[in-house]
């Protein structure tokens, strides 16, 4: 087995070596690739604070991913139209400021994780999924029906917004944008797991009526826990958006949630670089399988189906054996 | 009288035509040990989970400190002083011995709302955990995994726990369960001295360790209380003989 950290490690370096490769190479699609890759890690390290820390099995999650979305999307639709996004109660201009937009889908996601998370988490189980994939319907055909903001064809950004100091409009500075929040996320992560709440939290997960008997509330832990899950997959939206400078209510599909969690099963749940693994495994399949043929989700179904029979802690825990405890 | 810790009054509780408690009063005295004893099925498991939370009495109060907590949710009791053991350990398998601690003493201070620095970092706490669990005698497992604990480990650990709420009162449902005679002995005489931290409610199969712990003793046959009083007097009693006990005692 390899130390955990050192597999971290590589995957790391490997993450930022890639564009910076390409970047020599002069190969700008692969820059992209890269970055694709890095937004659908953060995503999932988002809903692996819910999934794997909380055992909150959240099949809609692309609500917060496309809440992200279209929160950059109508935001810098405003303001490359010139028309303001509300007049009453106060005027709301749009705007193309990356930190602006992230704020907002933040804030955004955490207002719909707290209201989704209030009602789903009165269930468990399949019904905790079901409702959770409700929610994400319901989000879904709301955007389809949409007319202002582009309905079932979606919104398209002509010019990338603006991050201070950055041209976000070269690749590898937008990469590199990507890479530091995504780094950010992991390093929150890996505090959040140590820290009273996460351990709290992971006791919930695993014996809630222990945790009810010491006095703390397991409902409100996993509710705050789905919570900042659900800020951090919003803000994983809003760059997907921006990446491609178009938002869509395919965003806020059922199939995006399903991803968001394979990602996980793949590189391994409740393992700090899972989420990555697994994110940049599925990039590269994409690519290469993509090429071969259209139907490539078959080489995906089968690679999850040996590594739920056969690999249970994903590759993270192929190659790193079990979860060390803290100490 | 009042200065009961714990007091049930007229607390009962059907299922269907079924009388699982029926019309229970007890109380838990300051320095004491009571013990409940009856038979399977007398209604142990349901008259407990209506004194810690999870069951609600049809009629009857739950008294905890003079508050009355008949309707008050498990965590709220457990606030108030409450700290119960589980008859089937209820533990955080995959976590540390020490981390299990860890969340008795976060329950302890009610603050579990802090996201960056290593729970097991902090100084004061894991020295509350640390002690717990070398009270029991468990200090040497506490990097173990709990799941690979023996049986009778985590009995100990689910006192740990227990003690790190520094409860004003302590329900225990069967600690002794499982135990081989060794560790029963080791147990009986730590809840021994327990009794003088807080008072113990004792819900318990090992006829030797109520008998040589309880100041006083309930039997249970049935969803009623048929006897309370002195272990002599139980020993005493044609109504337990008959009910209870049978002929070999």
């Amino acid at each position: 087995m390899i130390p955990e950290r050192l597999v971290n490690l590589v995957v790391l370096v490997g993450l930022l070596a890639v564009p910076l490769w390409a970047l020599a190479m002069d190969e700008p699609f692969t820059i992209t690739l890269a970055t694709r890759a890095v937004i659908f890690a953060l995503a999932a390290v988002g809903l692996n604070i819910a999934l794997g820390f909380g055992g909150l099995v959240s099949l809609g999650h692309a609500v917060f991913f496309g809440l992200g979305g279209y929160a950059m999307g109508i935001l810098a639709h405003h303001a490359q139209t010139y028309t303001p996004v509300a007049e009453w109660p106060f005027l709301i201009e749009g705007t193309k400021s990356m930190p602006v937009i992230w704020l907002v889908a933040m804030c955004v996601s955490a207002l719909a994780a707290l209201v989704i998370g209030l009602l789903s988490l009165r269930t468990t189980g399949v019904y905790f999924i079901m409702i959770t994939l409700a929610f994400g319907q319901m989000f879904y055909y709301f955007a389809i029906s949409w007319a202002e903001y582009g309905g079932e064809d979606g919104l398209s950004i002509y010019v990338r917004n603006d991050f201070p100091g950055l041209n976000t409009l070269v690749p590898i500075q937008f990469f590199g944008l990507c890479f530091a929040l995504l780094c950010a996320a992991l390093l929150f992560s890996a505090f959040l797991a140590r820290s009273p709440f996460g351990l709290a939290l992971n006791a919930a997960r695993q014996v809630p009526q222990r945790v009810e008997t010491v006095g703390l509330n397991p409902m409100r832990l996993k509710l705050v826990a789905f919570v900042i899950s659900g800020v951090i997959t919003g803000l994983a939206g809003a760059l997907f958006a921006d990446l491609n400078r178009f938002v869509s209510p395919t965003m806020f599909s059922w199939q995006m949630s399903g991803e968001i969690i394979i990602f996980i099963i793949l590189g391994g749940v409740a393992r700090l670089f899972g989420p990555v693994v697994g994110a940049v495994l599925f990039v590269t399949l994409e690519h290469f399988l993509g090429g071969l043929s259209e139907y490539w989700h078959i080489y995906l179904g089968a690679l999850l189906l040996v590594i739920v029979l056969f690999a249970r802690g994903g590759v993270i825990g192929l190659l790193a054996g079990r979860a060390r405890l803290h100490d | 009288m009042t200065d009961a810790v714990l007091t049930t009054t007229g607390l009962s509780k059907s299922f269907g035509a079924l009388k699982a408690t029926d019309d229970v009063s007890i109380d838990l005295r300051p320095g004491e040990i009571h013990a409940v004893i009856g038979p399977n099925g007398a209604g142990k498991s349901t008259l407990i989970a209506q004194i810690c939370g999870g069951l609600v009495p049809d009629s009857g109060r739950v008294t905890l400190l003079g508050r009355d907590v008949t309707q008050a949710p498990a965590r709220l009791r457990a606030q108030a002083g409450l700290a119960r053991t589980f008859q089937i350990s209820a533990l955080a398998m995959e976590d540390s011995v020490l981390q299990n601690a860890m969340l008795g003493v976060l329950g302890a201070t009610g603050r579990p709302w802090s996201f960056l620095r290593p729970a097991l970092g902090r100084r004061d706490l894991r020295e509350a955990a640390e002690n717990a669990l070398e009270r029991v005698g468990l200090a040497e497992a506490r990097a173990m995994r709990t799941a690979e604990l023996s049986h009778g480990q985590r009995r100990q650990l689910e006192v740990a726990v227990a003690l790190t709420l520094n409860p004003r009162a302590f329900v225990m449902d069967e600690p002794m369960a499982g135990l081989g005679a060794e560790g029963s002995k080791r147990l009986t005489s730590f809840l021994d001295g327990l009794r003088s931290e807080a008072p113990i409610l004792l819900v318990e199969h090992d006829m030797d360790a109520v008998f040589a712990l309880a100041d006083r003793v309930s039997v249970l046959v049935y969803g009623r209380v048929i006897e309370t009083g002195t272990v002599a007097q139980i020993r005493a009693s044609q109504a337990v003989r008959d009910a209870y006990l049978g002929d070999p005692a």
